[in-house]
């Protein structure tokens, strides 16, 4: 017993103080992209090419990256020469809509919150279940990192519960695999309405790298009307809790 | 060649398509019967239709641990239907499912052919069970394995679970509390991942490999590096390989180190699981700190790695390695030294070593019942070659044992870690990966968090991956959990559950 609570002692007070203060992240971390078209050659397709899952446009307005496809894997910015899109440091990435994703400069037009009955039912207390639907347990860890003393989302109000019938929406994950469709709308039929989708993830936003293949429907999109889009493969842990807290109308910025 | 008409290879070293030997089906068989009887292992069974539609050529790969060879051999099937290998050869169960339900072939006399992932057979038309070619298979829908009498129960559980967790099914037979047997079907994760790496490697491969299991990023990302590299024949520089084993080491670090709270979580034994999910993460922000990605996503590439360590990273890093794993053996150690723990975990969900032979048990779960296998001591490649990680093992095949091999070998990791770094060599990171060299078979074997990791490539004419194998540990490992369930009370499934820790997209792929 005396051990137990001298390990307590020791292992100290680890919850962040997000979101009274913003987190530090390594600096290796990959954030929101920044594109720049003015910086791009003539003709140049060096990004569109090398990027795995096809997110890059580029037509007469510029370079159009999809965040929904996006895997944050640096291969677009290997391939520039000339800088025209780099990582920042901003775990920032979440937004109500599917064409919101579409990014053409610097800024991306963040989730705003539900609506005011909406948030009278959720904004205190959210329950959710979540479900796999093809996920490679990237994004499941990072859900469920959210659950440790260190983000302590319990904090929020925000659970992850066992039943849907218990929850007010479901998290999705994966590119929901032909396996997995049926799984799935059985679980978010299951939900009591009003209720929300999240999608986390490329995978659930897009396919991620199993987008087109014949035993993906590239994500939850077409099968159950998605709330809120968490980009990123998988997205930090930040990024999750802050799209979260954005839809609950609960960051100001 | 080998007197047992395999041939003798190691990993990472391409051979000619020509010179795998080419048995009748009667020689193979009796051959892996014979070789996995005495020790070995099947590492990989699996089919290969690129040369011809109608003949299906088979490939074994065994594993001789105490020789350090791997051994290769094909057959080629010229009906729709063959001798099961798996009722004198156990481990060659799944395998043989696997080649029924892809190709639509039958392996006569094997005692339990279902699906393994209820996809259609790659051959429209051909169904190992006689489906009609338009009905596609339902997820599920199997004729599970029926325990009857009056007192008798069944439980279903999944696929969607009631936590955080990806999706299967397990179907359990009860008297009471007591579980008879435990059938798990899987499935629900398949992607296609195994097809979509044949052709020409292409900008989007690494990224489907690197989701393989995508908590095994590293592990999956070094076995495919391993193939490309011994295909091509460039050599990577010593910085890189030390470099990968530091990832390699880190994502067991991160892992082993979950489990451990998980299961503390499991037996209501909440510091534990509260420390180790939050030093969890301070390991893969270690990951982070090499590459940004918590999950090695970018840093294994062919030829090398992408991200270095400077001298301030790799300053940084031996202090807050240091730092998590003084917290962790602090953590840890309350297991240990608490009997409510140690009385759930001891002789919970234990599995003999021989049920761990037969069935070709492997990682830390064989090595908790006391079979000295490890991939970085066995068949050692890259870092591992020159730098040895002692073999962790315990002898009891239980939860504590399971979990008791986990915090020895986060010992053994942080041990390696440091030596790595503190004599870390200069040089350059990567080096150029040119073309894969045309109708050569080669086998890549990576020590995983969870065990073997094998990857088998066969390329074609035109130098393309015309075959592409990957064996995560889990595929060998689903059944050692069936098998702990036996003679449990139910309620300690998740307990005996998070003591494998399996992964479900890494069997469904």
């Amino acid at each position: 017993m005396l051990q137990i609570i001298l390990a307590r002692l020791k292992q100290g007070h680890r919850t962040i103080a997000f979101p009274a203060q913003s987190p530090s992240l390594p600096d290796r971390f990959r954030g929101l992209p920044v594109v720049d078209s003015s910086k791009c050659p003539d003709d140049c397709r060096a990004c569109a090419e090398a990027c795995p899952t096809n997110a890059i446009t580029i037509d007469g307005k510029g370079l159009r990256l999809d965040l929904g496809r996006c895997l944050f894997c640096s291969d677009c910015t290997e391939a520039c020469p000339e800088g025209a899109i780099r990582y920042t440091q901003d775990y920032r990435l979440a937004t109500r809509k599917r064409e919101d994703l579409s990014l053409e400069g610097a800024t991306l037009k963040l989730a705003e919150a539900l609506d005011a009955k909406s948030r009278r039912l959720f904004g205190r207390s959210l329950k959710l279940r979540q479900v796999s639907a093809g996920g490679c347990n990237g994004c499941e860890a990072d859900l469920n990192v959210l659950g440790t003393v260190v983000f302590d989302m319990g904090r929020f109000g925000i659970q992850f519960v066992a039943s849907p019938r218990h929850a007010d929406g479901i998290v999705v994950t994966g590119p929901v695999t032909e396996n997995m469709r049926t799984a799935l709308l059985d679980t978010y039929a299951a939900v009591p309405p009003p209720k929300l989708v999240i999608a986390v993830g490329a995978c659930a936003i897009s396919g991620g790298p199993y987008v087109d293949n014949a035993e993906v429907h590239n994500g939850c999109g077409s099968l159950v009307p998605v709330d809120l889009y968490i980009p990123g493969c998988p997205p930090h842990p930040l990024t999750i809790l802050d799209g979260l807290l954005r839809l609950l109308g609960r960051l100001e910025k | 060649m080998n007197g047992n008409g395999f041939l003798a290879v190691h990993t990472g070293q391409p051979i000619p398509r020509e010179k795998i030997p080419q048995l009748s089906f009667g020689e193979f068989r009796t051959c892996i019967v014979d070789e996995v009887s005495g020790g070995e292992r099947v590492a990989a069974l699996f089919g290969d239709d690129s040369a011809s539609r109608e003949k299906l050529d088979v490939y074994a790969v065994l594993a001789d641990s105490t020789r350090a060879l791997l051994r290769v051999a094909k057959s080629t099937l010229d009906k729709d239907r063959f001798p099961s290998i798996t009722p004198d050869c156990p481990q060659a169960h799944l395998f043989e499912r696997e080649l029924a339900e892809q190709y639509g072939v039958r392996p006569e006399g094997h005692p339990w052919l279902k699906p393994v992932r209820f996809h259609a057979s790659y051959h429209r038309g051909r169904d190992a069970w006689g489906r009609k070619p338009d009905a596609a298979p339902v997820i599920g829908v199997t004729d599970f394995y029926q325990v009857e009498g009056e007192e008798i129960h069944e439980v279903a559980v999944g696929p969607v679970h009631a936590g955080v967790i990806e999706p299967g099914h397990f179907r359990f037979q009860c008297h009471g509390e007591q579980v008879l047997h435990l059938e798990i079907s899987l499935g629900y994760q398949h992607r296609g991942a195994e097809r979509t790496v044949i052709g020409i490697p292409n900008k989007r491969t690494i990224h489907t490999v690197e989701t393989l299991a995508g908590d095994t990023s590293v592990g999956h990302a070094t076995a495919y590096s391993q193939v490309v590299e011994g295909l091509t024949g460039c050599r990577v520089p010593i910085r890189a390989e030390v470099l990968r084993g530091v990832a390699l080491e880190l994502e067991r670090l991160a892992n082993h180190t979950g489990d451990l709270g998980a299961l503390a979580g499991d037996v209501g034994f909440l510091p534990t699981a509260s420390y180790c999910g939050r030093l969890r993460g301070d390991f893969l922000n270690l990951t982070a700190l090499l590459c940004g990605s918590r999950f090695g996503r970018g840093e294994v590439r062919p030829g090398g790695v992408r991200f270095d360590l400077d001298s301030g990273r790799l300053q940084q890093c031996m202090e807050r390695l240091d730092a998590a794993f003084r917290d962790v053996s602090n953590a840890v150690d309350l297991l240990w030294n608490s009997s409510s723990v140690q009385a759930r975990f001891e002789g919970t969900g234990a599995i003999s070593q021989e049920t761990c032979r037969e069935l070709g048990i492997i990682g830390p779960a064989a090595r908790a019942c006391g079979l000295e296998c490890d991939v970085r001591q066995d068949f050692p490649a890259g870092i591992f070659r020159f730098a040895q990680v002692p073999v962790s093992s315990w002898t009891t095949g239980d939860v504590f044992a399971r979990a008791y091999v986990r915090w020895l070998e986060i010992q053994r990791s942080v041990a390696f870690i440091k030596d790595q770094l503190r004599a870390f060599p200069d040089g350059p990171i990567g080096t150029a990966v040119g073309a894969l060299k045309p109708d050569q078979l080669i086998i890549s074997l990576v020590e995983g968090w969870r065990g073997e990791i094998c990857h088998v490539a066969l390329t074609g004419h035109s130098g393309e991956f015309s075959r592409y194998k990957i064996v995560d540990p889990s595929f060998h490992n689903w059944m050692g959990l069936a098998m702990a369930l036996r003679d449990q009370q139910i309620s300690d499934f998740p307990l005996c559950n998070k003591s494998f820790n399996l992964s479900y997209c890494g069997h469904d792929l």
